[in-house]
């Protein structure tokens, strides 16, 4: 019998009740779901899901344990290839990756994974999560820049080597991106820690408040007791527009907002001390997730209208679907095809509204989309309180600018092997954004397991190195 | 980890001194640096200079001005209390050119932000000129620690209850109208005062370097709220500065960015003195 052509829908809180509070807007799948969903995969010989993940988690096996029921067994599979299954779960993109290579997709939906594997992640954090049993120690000892994705990802790796590892986080919390730009009712932080908490139960020391560039240096880290050093140090600089206006107060580049809200906890101010301001009308200015995240908070924190401001069209947006998708549910307000020109204010310096012109689409240009052209004489203005900058980000320059000999590109990103991370320094890796520009945590995840195996290859030719 | 308090004083009715023991940022800190903090759980993260650090002791010393909630608590710590969160040392430390005459001045809370500076200053060789000010005299800090490491020294006081009637700007102004040399002027303080110096020097073409403090969430370079227009673009007070020449920053935006969350901070101070006081009408009577 063919399998179900339409896969099984995850409950959600409904959109006009999610709209105005921030608990976590999927609700997951049932044992009942999870089982019905499971039963889906044709469990192919040569599977092409696998070939599209980029930590290769063996994603038949997984399902075919949740289908016989051996959740035990599906979520130990999941672990030996992803430290951080509860938030792949949560925030991977697997429409473009193993759900895109998913056979049964070519006639029918795919197999949902990304719901299997968050039911698998969720079914063993309520049972308690057991640390698993570790290698010996190993003498060479390994730094870590970073406690985002990449780095979470390679220290855990590296761990299970064996190798004594210590993150070093700027934060006072630890997560990067995962804390301070996703927020919580698309990755609720206990998740988060959950999974950090698994990192540590490997033997992973993570130190925060620690800013490697300034309380130390990647050479002092390799002259003090270090072997190797990974750099997961993120796509941290928040890019502006460079439009008139731009500095006017109600301003906010989508890394400001969101950090206030998701690191500090601004939306429960002042309970909290941390303030944010939203206003009556926000408009956020851009087309990817993280965007979609800023739009979504604004609505979240009362704002009566939220414009989604974007150049492009919505073919275009690099944003998820699914997040693109939530946000109209939410009524986040589309304007697309549409540029800001000027952010205008009042006489004392506090945003009034955004002047946007319409824009065409023309032919393709570098990234292969239809370039977006103004219209002359279409130019109109959105009446404001806020405006959010959500255009992307650049290398963070912390670690670059204070790392003797470490090559970067024009961009300011460290240049790495892109299969092992190595950088221009011996016994240096980099991997995630800070290496590739801001991109997904699964593909920053990626670059730390390849950067782990690379980091042991090199620790094995340099035995004798260590304490 | 918390970070332990092991020096507590007020130096003045609003201005507090603590030195804080984080060993770690103390072998790593150099005059120009700050740090950031939270206080608690619920804190939010505030910037603050390093006014002077002791690799030795394994201390960093900051001292500030109570002028919101945060600051407010932060003023409760005596000897023996711990601040949750101290990160540092963050920014560009001061860079040393070759060494001359150098007027360094400070206004008010900007007085113990200069202090390091003109201290690495005169140890670099420099003749050095000290101004201090600040609206009166029981505002005055440092004075005996400036005078002791100056060539020369000047006080001024907006009242004029202690040394010049005025601002420090017209002292540097009649220095330079005396047709001293002075090679470079660094001035910390309020942000007018800063402008003021500025465009005292700016005729006279006198390298001026001041250092910002704006309104920061992370001081890693991470959110932007820092911008400040310098020169015509948008520059990162935290990791591009917070040292920048004066002659080039938009004081006027500047100024406009502090006011962001005025409401919000006046809301969060009224809402901590109520919180007070009802604490207060439950204690036992002293």
């Amino acid at each position: 019998m063919p399998p179900p052509p339409e896969r099984n829908r995850m409950p959600e809180q409904d959109p006009t009740v999610r709209r105005r509070n921030f608990t976590e807007v999927a609700l997951g799948y049932t044992e009942e779901l999870a089982r019905a969903e499971a039963a889906r995969c044709l469990a192919c010989k040569k599977p092409q899901c696998v070939e599209g993940c980029p930590v290769e988690v063996d994603i038949p096996g997984f399902i075919n344990r949740v289908k016989e029921g051996d959740y035990a067994g599906a979520i130990a599979l999941l672990k030996d290839k992803n430290n951080l299954p509860a938030i792949c779960g949560r925030v991977c993109p697997q429409e473009t990756q193993c759900e895109n290579k998913c056979v049964l997709g070519r006639r029918f939906e795919p197999v949902a994974v990304g719901r299997l594997e968050r039911f698998c992640a969720d079914w063993e954090r309520e049972q308690g999560i057991q640390a698993p049993a570790l290698p010996p120690r190993r003498a060479q000892r390994v730094a870590v820049v970073g406690s985002g994705p990449a780095g979470l990802t390679c220290a855990g790796d590296l761990a299970k080597m064996g190798y004594p590892v210590t993150i070093f986080e700027a934060f006072h919390e630890t997560g990067g991106v995962l804390r301070y730009g996703i927020p919580e009712f698309r990755l609720p932080k206990a998740v988060l820690e959950t999974e950090v908490q698994y990192v540590r139960s490997l033997g992973v020391e993570i130190r925060v408040n620690a800013v490697i560039g300034r309380l130390y240096t990647v050479e002092q880290l390799l002259k003090t007791g270090y072997q190797a050093v990974f750099i997961g140090s993120g796509a941290g600089a928040p890019s502006f527009m460079d439009i008139p206006g731009e500095n006017l107060n109600g301003v906010y580049s989508a890394n400001e907002f969101l950090t206030r809200i998701n690191l500090m906890k601004a939306y429960l101010f002042p309970e909290y001390d941390t303030p944010v301001t939203v206003g009556r009308r926000v408009a956020v200015v851009g087309g990817g997730n993280v965007a979609m995240d800023a739009a979504r908070s604004a609505l979240r924190l009362g704002a009566e209208q939220v414009y989604l401001v974007y150049r492009r069209s919505e073919q275009e947006m690099p944003a998820r679907l699914e997040e693109v998708h939530h946000a109209q549910e939410e009524g986040v307000d589309f304007r697309l095809l549409v540029n800001p020109t000027r952010v205008l204010g009042d006489e004392r310096g506090w945003v009034q509204g955004l002047e946007c012109v319409r824009m065409e689409l023309g032919e393709p240009d570098d990234s292969g989309r239809r370039r977006p052209l103004p219209m002359p004489g279409s130019e109109f203005t959105l009446e404001l309180d806020t405006v959010v900058i959500a255009i992307g980000n650049r290398a963070n320059p912390l670690v670059p600018s204070t790392t003797r000999g470490l090559d970067t590109n024009r961009y300011g990103n460290i240049v790495a092997d892109l299969a092992t991370g190595q950088t221009s320094l011996p016994g240096v890796f980099a991997g995630g954004d800070i290496v590739t520009g801001a991109a997904t945590v699964i593909e920053a995840m990626g670059a730390g397991k390849r950067a782990a195996r690379a980091i042991d290859t090199y620790l094995q030719q340099h035995a004798g190195c260590g304490a | 980890m918390a970070y332990q308090i092991v020096r507590a004083e007020w130096l003045g009715p609003k201005l507090k001194l603590l030195e804080v023991a984080a060993p770690e940022v103390a072998q790593a800190a150099a005059p120009g640096q700050f740090i950031m903090l939270r206080l608690h759980e619920r804190g939010e993260r505030i910037p603050l200079t390093i006014a002077d650090f002791d690799p030795g002791r394994g201390t960093v010393t900051i001292i500030f001005l109570v002028v919101g909630k945060t600051t407010e608590e932060l003023a409760t710590l005596e000897r023996g209390g711990a601040i949750l969160d101290f990160v540092g040392p963050l920014g560009n430390h001061l860079e040393l050119e070759a060494p001359g005459t150098v007027v360094v001045i400070g206004g008010g809370v900007g007085v113990p932000a200069v202090y390091p500076k003109a201290k690495a200053l005169k140890a670099a060789g420099n003749y050095l000129i000290s101004i201090i000010g600040a609206r009166s005299e029981e505002l005055l800090v440092l004075e005996e620690q400036m005078r002791a490491i100056s060539d020369e020294f000047y006080v001024t006081t907006d009242d004029g209850s202690q040394g010049r009637r005025g601002f420090v700007s017209d002292e540097l102004a009649e220095l330079l109208a005396s047709g001293r040399q002075i090679d470079q002027v660094i001035a910390v303080g309020p942000i007018p005062m800063m402008a003021a110096v500025a465009k005292v020097t700016a005729p006279a073409g006198v390298r001026t370097l001041v250092s910002l403090n704006p309104i920061m969430v992370d001081g890693t370079g991470m959110c932007g709220g820092c911008r400040v227009r310098v020169a015509g673009k948008n520059r990162y007070a935290c990791v591009d500065g917070p040292i920048f020449d004066a002659h080039q920053v938009d004081f006027g935006e500047l100024m406009s960015r502090q006011g962001r969350f005025v409401p919000q901070e006046q809301d969060s101070l009224d809402r901590h003195h109520a919180c007070r006081l009802g604490g207060s009408a439950n204690a036992a009577p002293a």
